[in-house]
């Protein structure tokens, strides 16, 4: 007789951790109702935050595209919102255009990029920003150097904007850690989990890698376009010195670095770590990114799969499951 | 007479550029590393001469011969300290680390020095020129190139013709093998990542001569850098001083048909080759 062994995306402990998510989501949902809009402000970042470090583990987590220059797409949101809405788009239906605007200006980018390997890709993603950047300030209808302000949001009462503003954040936040679970469970997932694992045997099985990671890479870039989006209807101007500003790499990188780089959960544990240390020592300069830093450097030495990492090594909990779990207690489940 | 000029200032710059390149080629070359705060060590350097020239009184020139070895010194240590901790952890680890190493020396000499630009002054030396006929040499901008074209050249000597240069290429093509030749990993690479700090921190005191810079500017040496060791083609240090001096003459050429160009026409350069010519113009083999 054979073991009759079950297979399972998560395993029953998951069940626990899942219903405590949507009860924060729903709470996170209610808070314009009851806190000022100074904490929902600051949420608001938090958010963008959370976009982009899921967008920047999807790609170097999954598909092994260590980029440095994401801040090309969330430059080029910003500015589209911006667009749209001056073309007579309402500003927030404007942020799935910008997205796929940056997705569309992914396609040519990545032909470029694609050509340097490992390393020189970061660096190489980078110097494409830059001219994103310089190519942005030399536009004067789009402000030039000194940049711009949306001004097609003025016409609503700011405590309701504030609050729209909130909710398209905490949407667009969630819409991006949810795409990575559905997008890791489907075939592309497994494909790019193979291509991690071992690319040359990836590759063998017929696997065509390079579409693979060329996907990775539009969607990750739609969704830094989204989050650009989001920072424009939320500031209500940009300048293409901080919005293009590497800064914004920085925050992505030691975000999922500390977080645990490779899980789900790793961009929103390091970015809450990173909400916490950037409001603690806000008064302080910038000693906050020094610190940022420190850490990023001493989670890369010693602890290469971050916060997440040693949770999920302690308790083997898993809040996304990708993978697929046996289940040996002898009845098959379905 | 203006264009001659413009190509004569772009190719002394563009061996500035190579000079800056070389510890990058150099690193990626033996280690697979790519230094992301290699730009800021520069910076790191020139803020250092600076104080120690407004400190101490000491003369330039030999602020700038101290610096130098000690930079290099400095790149011994952080090999054997930090990066060979993280080059162990894996690839990605050390590109992160470098990026963390980045932002924590703009911080701190944010913290330090404030935002304010700064140059470090060489005097009659920095501003003077000769003439030849009606073409204008600026004597920094000589100087630079010649000490870039000397110490690429010192360095390729050393590559070709010392054991531990052997030794360092034999690491390059396949560390285990080197090893069981007795070649020790640990201390070559250290040597490699001196020979970067040393070379990149000449380079930043130069480059602080002629232009201004502030705890910000080190990116954007690193993307100059990075530009000629692409330009260049990987693995080739006579590319990479090709590779800079194109840079250079990009710039400068730009900068003549309208001053906004100048750092956009070397990234579209770069570009350019990345998209016709990849494997790069001097594609080659050492280090």
């Amino acid at each position: 007789m054979s073991a009759t062994v079950a297979v399972r995306r998560s395993a029953r402990s998951a069940r626990l951790p899942s219903v405590g998510l949507v009860l924060a989501v729903v709470i996170l949902g209610a808070l314009p109702f009851v806190l000022f809009s100074s904490t929902t402000d600051a949420l608001v970042n938090l958010f963008i935050l959370v976009t982009l470090a899921s967008m920047w583990n999807l790609l170097a987590g999954f598909a092994g595209l260590v980029s440095v220059g994401q801040q090309a797409y969330f430059g080029l949101g910003a500015y589209s919102v911006l667009v749209f809405a001056e073309q007579g788009v309402q500003a927030y239906l404007a942020i799935p255009l910008a997205a796929l605007t940056a997705a569309v200006f992914a396609v040519p980018t990545s032909w470029l990029a694609f050509r340097l390997r490992g390393d020189y890709f970061a660096i190489g993603t980078w110097v494409i920003a830059e001219v994103y950047r310089l190519v942005t300030t030399r536009i004067d209808s789009l402000g030039g150097a000194s940049g711009k302000s949306l001004t097609t949001l003025s016409g609503i009462d700011p405590v309701v904007r504030q609050a729209l503003t909130y909710w398209v954040a905490l949407a667009v936040a969630l819409l991006s850690v949810l795409g990575c679970y559905l997008l890791l469970r489907s075939r592309l997932g497994l494909t790019l989990m193979a291509v991690r694992d071992e690319e040359t045997a990836a590759n063998a099985v017929g696997i065509n890698v390079p579409r693979a990671k060329r996907w990775v890479y539009l969607i990750s870039a739609a969704g830094c376009g989204a989050a650009g989006g989001v920072l424009l209807v939320a500031s209500l101007s940009v300048n293409p010195q901080a919005v293009y500003s590497v800064q914004w790499s920085a925050y992505m990188i030691f975000i999922v670095v500390i977080g645990g780089i490779g899980y789900i959960e790793g961009p929103l544990v390091g970015a809450v770590v990173f909400f916490v240390l950037q409001q603690t020592l806000a008064d302080y300069g910038t000693y906050y990114l020094i610190l940022l830093g420190l850490l990023g450097i001493a989670a890369a030495i010693w602890l290469p799969r971050g916060l997440w990492g040693l949770v999920a090594d302690r308790t083997r909990t898993t809040l996304f499951p990708i993978g697929y779990h046996l289940d040996r207690s002898g009845q098959r489940r379905e | 007479m203006e264009w001659t000029n413009a190509v004569i200032q772009g190719v002394l710059l563009g061996g500035l550029y190579a000079l800056f390149a070389t510890g990058l080629s150099i690193m990626f070359g033996v280690m697979r590393i790519v230094n992301l705060a290699h730009g800021d060590l520069a910076v790191v350097a020139s803020f250092l001469a600076l104080s120690m020239v407004s400190g101490t009184g000491l003369p330039l020139w030999f602020v700038v011969c101290v610096t130098a070895p000690l930079f290099a010194v400095l790149g011994y240590l952080t090999q054997r300290v930090l990066l060979q901790r993280s080059m162990r952890a894996g690839p990605m680890s050390t590109l992160v680390a470098t990026f963390g190493l980045s932002i924590v020396i703009q911080n701190v000499l944010l913290e330090k020095y404030s935002a304010d630009t700064r140059t470090l002054d060489a005097g009659s030396f920095a501003t003077g020129s000769f003439t030849i006929g009606e073409i204008s040499i600026p004597y920094l901008g000589l100087v630079t190139f010649l000490l870039a074209v000397v110490v690429i050249v010192a360095i390729q000597l050393f590559l070709s013709r010392t054991g531990l240069g052997r030794m360092m290429r034999a690491s390059s093509d396949d560390q285990d093998t080197a090893a069981l030749v007795g070649g020790d990993s640990r201390h070559i690479y250290g040597i490699a990542t001196a020979i970067a700090f040393g070379t990149v921190a000449l380079a930043g005191m130069m480059m602080a001569m002629r232009s201004s810079f502030d705890p910000a500017t080190g990116p954007s040496r690193l993307l100059f850098a990075f530009e000629a060791v692409v330009i260049g083609g990987l693995g080739s240090l006579w590319g990479t001083l090709l590779g800079g001096m194109v840079l250079g003459l990009t710039q400068s050429i730009g900068a003549q048909i309208d001053p906004a160009l100048t750092i956009l026409g070397g990234h579209l350069v770069f570009l350019a080759v990345l998209a016709f010519r990849p494997q790069g113009l001097l594609p080659g083999q050492t280090a």
